[in-house]
C-alpha cells in the first residue's frame, strides 16, 4: 500500500462551499460536533471559549431596508498550504503537534502531543483552532453515542476541523481492500459535506481534475492556487495563507467580504502578498 | 541573632522587623501559590483567557520581565566585554534582578502551558522553525548561566566564605565570569530577538507580522535591542528604589550615571529604529495586507492612537532625551523620572506585541475582542514579583551585593568594623 501511495500524485483535498446556497441553518455545525466528539459545555452562548470546528458566520452588507442583505459564512479550518506547507500555525508550533501532510494537504493536529502553549491560536487569522479550557463532560449515557474512530481530547490541549480524518484513513484502507489505486470522490466525504441540505459544500481532491471542487474551483496553480472562477473567492488570500477552502458567491460585497481591502482597491484585484 | 551572617561592614535591620517584612510578603506569595495551583490542578479554565485571547496578560508578563531583565547580559556585556569597569558596583545587583526575571518567566511559563507535565515536549519534538522552539532553548541556557553568575555571590556569604573550598570556587568562578559574561550575551541576543520574532513571523495578523532579514523579522532585532536599552533602566529602578526602602545610598552617582547614560543612548536609536520600522509597515507592509493604521488603533478607545504616542514618545524619546543630557541626567528627580517612564514604555511596548495583535480582528466581518484577567490570573502575575522581593530581602541581608555600601555608609559606632572595611581585601566587589 505504501508502495503504491509514492506512486499516487499528491492530493489536495479542499473545498468550496456555495455562499448564495447556504441558508445559515448550521446542520454542518451540528454534524460536525456529532462526529468529532467535539465537547460541549451546559452553556454554549459564550463563543469565545466554546469549541466549533466549523462555524457559520452571520454576515451583513450593513445597508438599510431595503437594500439590506446577509450571507451566511461557514467557516471550516482552511487547511492553509503557506507557501510550501509552511501554514501560519503549523510553522509556529513549537512541538511539532500540528502538521501540514503534503500527501493530503489536510493539516492535522496530534492531541497527545500538543502541550497547549497556544502559539498556534494567536497565528491563526480565522480562529478555526480551539483550546480545550474544560475536560469533556458528556451528559450522561452520551458516551455510548461517541464515535469511536475519534479520540476525545483532554482539556489543555488545542483542537481543531481535521476534514474529517478518520473518514480518510477509512476509505484509503477500504480502496486497498478493493484493490483501487486511489480513494474514490464518493468515499471520502466530510460530515458537513454530507449534512448540509442545501448543497452547499462540495469537498474533494483540488488537484484531481475528474472531482466536482476541482472543477467549480479551477485551481490556478501558477497563480498561487487563485480560482479561475470569477465567483470564487478565499478568505484573507492576500496574507499568503494559501488556503483550500474556497467560496462561492454572486454577490461582490460578499466576496469583498472576505478579505482586506483598501479603499481604492477592487474587489478580487490585490497585489501579491511582501514575504 | 543573625548577625554572624550579615556581611562584615554593614548595618541591617533587626531580625525581627526583617522577618515581619518577610512575613508580609510571603501572604502575597502565597496568595499566588494558591492561585498557581488552582491553575495547575483545575486548568486554565480559571484563566479569564479564551479562544480569541490565547496569549494575554502571562504572556505580556512574560515578555515584559525577560525585557527589564535584559539588564543582567548588558551590564555584564559591558563590564566584562567592553570594559566599564566602573558598572562592578551595580553588576552583582544586576545579575540577582535578572535571574529573578528570568526564574519569574520560566515559572509563568510552565503555569500558563495548558499540559505543564508535557513542558519538555518543545525540547523532545522541537520544531526548529518555530521562534518558541528558540526562546525555549536560549531561555533555558542563558538561565542556567545567570545561576552560575548567581552562585559566587551567594558564596561571598560570610559564613559560607569560611569554608576553604567555597572560597577557592568562588574566586576560580570570578575568573571565568567573562566567558559566562559573552555566553550569556551571545544566548540573550537569540532570546530576545526570537520573543520580538514570535509576533513578527505571524504573517496571517497584519498588526504584527514584520519583513526582516533572511529568517528574522525586524521585530526579533528591535526586542534585543529593546532589551538591551531598557533593561539597565529597570536595574536602576529597582537600585533607586532599593535605596528608597533601606533609607540608604548603595551605589554611587557616577556608577549610576554611567549606566543611565548608556541607556538614554540606546533607548534613543532604538527609538529611531522603532519609528521607522512603525512607518515602514504603515505604509508598506500593513496596506499590502490590506490593512490601515486605522483599522489597528480606531476599533476601540483601549487601544487608541494614543498608544502609539504613549510608547514612541513618552517610553522613548522623552527618557532618551533626559537621560542623554547630563544637566537633566545628573538631576535624580529627572532621572528617576526617565527611569520610569522608561520602564513603562518596554512595558507597554511587550503589552501591544500581545495583547493588541489578540485584540485587532483580521477577517473584515470579525470583530474586537477585550478581555481582562481574572484574579487568578493577577495573583499568579503578581506571584513572581513577590518572589523576586523575598529573594532581594534575602539576598540583600545576608550578601556583600554592594561593593560601596559600607563606604557610602559608615557606621560609625563599630571603629573596629569600619578600619576592618577600609582594608582593600572587603572592599572588593563580589563581581558576580
Ligand atoms: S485555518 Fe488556521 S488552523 Fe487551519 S491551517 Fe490555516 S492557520 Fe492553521
Ligand atoms: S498549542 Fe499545541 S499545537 Fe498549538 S502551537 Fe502549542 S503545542 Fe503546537
Amino acid at each position: 500500500m505504501k508502495h503504491e501511495q509514492q506512486h499516487n500524485p499528491p492530493m489536495k483535498y479542499g473545498m468550496a462551499i456555495d455562499l448564495d446556497k447556504c441558508t445559515g441553518c448550521g446542520a454542518c455545525m451540528v454534524a460536525c460536533m456529532s462526529e468529532n466528539n467535539v465537547p460541549f459545555k451546559t452553556d454554549e452562548s459564550n463563543k469565545l471559549d466554546s469549541i466549533t470546528w466549523i462555524r457559520v458566520y452571520k454576515l451583513t452588507n450593513g445597508k438599510s431596508f431595503p437594500d439590506t442583505d446577509i450571507c451566511y459564512l461557514p467557516r471550516p479550518c482552511q487547511h492553509c498550504e503557506g507557501h510550501g506547507g509552511h501554514s501560519p500555525c503549523v510553522s509556529v508550533c513549537p512541538a511539532t503537534a500540528t502538521d501540514y501532510s503534503h500527501e493530503t494537504g489536510i493539516v492535522s493536529q496530534i492531541y497527545t502531543r500538543c502541550f497547549g502553549c497556544r502559539y498556534c491560536m494567536a497565528a491563526c487569522p480565522y480562529h478555526a483552532r480551539y483550546f480545550n479550557w474544560w475536560d469533556p463532560v458528556w451528559p450522561d449515557g452520551m458516551e455510548k453515542y461517541l464515535s469511536p474512530n475519534v479520540s476525545p481530547r483532554m482539556r489543555g490541549v488545542v483542537e481543531k476541523c481535521s476534514f474529517c480524518f478518520h473518514r480518510y484513513q477509512q476509505a484509503k484502507n477500504k480502496a486497498y481492500l478493493n484493490g483501487e489505486r486511489r480513494v474514490p470522490e464518493a468515499a471520502y466525504q466530510t460530515a458537513c459535506t454530507q449534512a448540509c441540505p442545501a448543497g452547499a459544500i462540495v469537498f474533494g481532491d483540488l488537484n484531481n481534475p475528474e472531482h466536482k471542487v476541482h472543477q467549480i474551483v479551477q485551481p490556478d496553480p501558477h497563480n498561487g492556487n487563485r480560482s479561475k472562477n470569477p465567483r470564487a473567492f478565499r478568505l484573507l488570500e492576500r496574507l499568503g495563507t494559501n488556503t483550500k477552502v474556497y467560496y462561492l458567491s454572486s454577490r461582490e460585497w460578499v466576496r469583498r467580504a472576505g478579505d482586506n481591502y483598501l479603499a481604492h482597491e477592487t474587489t478580487g484585484h490585490v497585489s501579491k502578498p511582501h514575504h | 541573632m543573625d548577625s554572624a551572617l550579615i556581611p562584615k561592614g554593614v548595618k541591617r535591620c533587626p531580625l525581627w522587623q526583617f522577618l515581619l517584612g518577610l512575613g508580609i510578603v510571603g501572604v502575597v506569595l502565597a496568595w499566588g501559590v494558591y492561585a498557581m495551583l488552582l491553575c495547575w490542578f483545575k486548568g486554565l479554565n480559571q484563566t479569564n483567557m479564551n479562544d480569541y485571547y490565547g496569549f494575554a496578560l502571562w504572556i505580556w508578563a512574560d515578555l515584559a520581565v525577560i525585557a527589564v531583565g535584559g539588564g543582567a547580559f548588558f551590564s555584564g556585556l559591558l563590564k566584562y566585554i567592553i570594559g566599564k569597569d566602573e558598572l562592578k558596583y551595580i553588576i552583582n545587583y544586576a545579575v540577582l534582578i535578572g535571574f529573578i526575571c528570568y526564574s519569574s518567566a520560566l515559572l509563568i511559563l510552565a503555569i500558563d502551558i495548558g499540559q505543564p507535565l508535557r513542558g519538555w515536549f518543545i525540547f523532545w519534538h522541537a520544531n526548529v522553525h518555530s521562534m518558541l522552539t528558540e526562546v525555549a532553548f536560549c531561555l533555558s541556557c542563558y538561565f542556567s548561566v545567570l545561576t552560575i553568575e548567581y552562585i559566587p555571590l551567594i558564596l561571598e556569604n560570610r559564613q559560607i566564605d569560611r569554608v576553604p573550598f567555597f572560597h577557592n570556587l568562588s574566586h576560580n568562578m570570578h575568573e571565568t565570569m567573562a566567558v559566562f559574561a559573552a555566553t550569556g550575551a551571545f544566548l540573550s541576543f537569540f532570546h530576545q530577538g526570537s520573543l520580538g520574532g514570535v509576533a513578527g513571523v505571524l504573517f496571517g495578523r497584519p498588526f504584527s507580522f514584520r519583513e526582516g532579514l533572511l529568517i528574522w523579522p525586524w521585530t526579533f532585532f528591535l526586542f534585543t535591542w529593546s532589551a538591551a536599552a531598557y533593561g539597565p533602566c529597570f536595574t536602576l529602578l529597582i537600585t533607586w528604589i532599593t535605596e528608597k526602602v533601606t533609607r540608604k545610598k548603595l551605589v554611587k552617582d557616577n556608577v549610576v550615571e554611567l549606566l543611565a547614560k548608556i541607556s538614554g543612548w540606546m533607548i534613543f536609536t532604538y527609538t529611531i529604529a522603532k519609528i521607522f520600522d512603525t512607518t515602514r509597515w504603515a505604509n508598506i507592509t500593513a496596506p499590502g495586507l490590506g490593512q490601515t493604521l486605522a483599522d489597528f488603533y480606531t476599533g476601540t478607545a483601549m487601544y487608541g492612537y494614543w498608544i502609539l504616542f504613549a510608547e514612541i514618545v513618552l517610553g522613548g524619546l522623552v527618557p532618551a532625551i533626559i537621560l542623554i543630557s547630563a544637566p537633566l541626567r545628573k538631576n535624580p528627580v529627572w532621572r528617576v523620572t526617565a527611569i520610569i517612564l522608561a520602564v513603562m514604555g518596554v512595558s507597554l511596548n511587550r503589552w501591544v506585541m500581545v495583547l493588541q495583535v489578540m485584540a485587532v480582528p483580521v477577517m473584515p466581518f470579525d470583530k474586537w475582542a477585550l478581555y481582562y484577567p481574572s484574579w487568578q490570573e493577577v495573583a499568579t502575575t503578581i506571584l513572581p514579583v513577590a518572589y523576586g522581593i523575598i529573594l532581594i530581602m534575602i539576598s540583600y541581608r545576608y550578601l556583600p551585593i554592594f561593593p560601596q555600601e559600607a563606604e557610602l555608609n559608615p557606621i560609625d559606632d563599630e571603629p573596629a568594623v569600619v578600619a576592618e572595611i577600609n582594608t582593600p581585601a572587603d572592599l572588593e566587589p563580589a563581581q558576580a
